[in-house]
């Protein structure tokens, strides 16, 4: 064999190894599929997800054995939040069933539907420490339909002053619409920021007839 | 440890983008490594073991290459069950995935398939894989040079079937 030939046979040897078709959309759901359900099942999922449409956009919800962990709203970013559970949790996050994730899809259906004023699933706070939590456990008893003031949630939580770290635990809510930072305004009716942004603050607030 | 010194606040991946970003390349090393028949098996079997031992110490930038390392152990196992038992019991489930990646049991992935196992790994780490040499060798624990000389003599071999 000569040079040239030698050449030749490499480049079409090579030819017929590369650009290999993968399996097809439906054959790879499937597979993903049953890999979620055999990893949930053999208990491999420390932090299951799904995702879910609403009026808002599609929310990420994240769950550990414990319970509702992480609600991700629709302006946030789905890879900056899986990478916070990756982090701050564990990295065995895996788009994985899990009955706290179910109830809560059913819930906040209902809830966008006028059927529900108050939700019901185990929440896991791990992702909100020491005075944060107070803060955002003393939100979790407003009313709906009504509202608070950032200072009346920082005094509720104990510590009357700390009005900004309150303003920050709100901004940092890992749960929002269950624990409803939403209805925390400003003294004075403005509306203050929001986590998922002001317009879905806005919307939230007129869906609970807080706001006209 | 170079790694680490390119990205010095490298944290875990989360494993969901890790059978995103790897999975379908790594389906289709099972194809070829066990046959499209156990190629779902090995899959599975590779990421379950993966995800149970996904520590979140480890390097984003390795996880690829470990990845396949517990693949070629799983199909090395499945090629051997194979060799023993040429006709698998038929799983209905599975068959979409051997209809997708049955091509890989005609033309040149038959041969590569007859390749030792050492040179069969190595060719389609880095044909089908695109894998470097050197992460060739790290998923098969040999030196860069063993990897290179891997892929050069299953090359060698496959050019008799490709020869006009």
């Amino acid at each position: 064999m000569t040079n040239r030939d030698h050449h030749e046979n490499a480049t079409a040897l090579e030819k017929s190894l590369a650009g290999v078709p993968t399996a097809t959309p439906a054959t790879w759901e499937r597979v993903r599929r049953s890999l979620n359900d055999r990893a949930e099942a053999e208990g491999l999922v420390d932090v299951a997800f799904e995702r879910h449409d609403s009026p808002l956009g599609t929310i990420l919800l994240a769950a550990t054995p414990e319970g509702l962990v992480r609600v991700g709203l629709p302006v946030e970013e789905e890879d900056g939040v899986l990478q916070e559970l990756a982090s701050r949790v564990s990295p065995r996050v895996l788009h994985a069933p899990r009955d706290a994730l179910t109830a809560t899809r059913l819930q906040l259906d209902e809830y966008f539907n006028h059927r529900r004023r108050s939700f019901d699933v185990p929440l896991d706070w791990r992702l909100a420490h020491g005075f944060r939590r107070d803060v955002l456990r003393a939100t979790a008893r407003i009313p709906y339909g009504e509202t608070a003031s950032y200072r009346d949630v920082a005094t509720r939580a104990g510590s009357p002053a700390a009005v900004r770290a309150a303003g920050s635990a709100l901004a940092t809510n890992p749960l929002p619409i269950l624990v409803p930072c939403h209805r925390v305004v400003r003294t004075g009716g403005a509306l203050g920021v929001y986590r998922g942004g002001v317009h879905a603050k806005i919307q939230l607030l007129e869906l609970e007839g807080a706001i006209g | 440890m170079t790694n680490r010194a390119l990205s010095p606040r490298s944290e875990p991946l989360p494993f969901e983008r890790v059978v995103e970003l790897y999975g379908p390349a790594l389906l289709r090393f099972c194809a070829t490594q066990a046959g499209s028949d156990r190629a779902e098996d090995v899959f599975q079997e590779t990421m379950l073991s993966a995800l149970r031992a996904y520590d979140g110490v480890r390097e984003p930038a390795s996880v690829r290459a470990w990845l396949y390392s517990i693949a070629a152990r799983k199909a090395i196992d499945a090629h051997r069950d194979r060799a023993r038992a040429p006709q698998p019991i038929a799983d209905p489930e599975p068959a979409a995935v051997a209809a997708d990646v049955g091509f890989f049991d005609a033309g040149i992935w038959a041969h590569v398939r007859d390749l030792p196992d050492k040179q069969r790994q190595a060719v389609t780490l880095r044909f089908l894989a695109d894998l470097s040499h050197g992460e060739i060798a790290e998923v098969m624990q040999t030196s860069e040079a063993a990897a290179r000389r891997n892929v050069f003599e299953g090359l060698n071999r496959l050019r008799a079937h490709v020869e006009p």
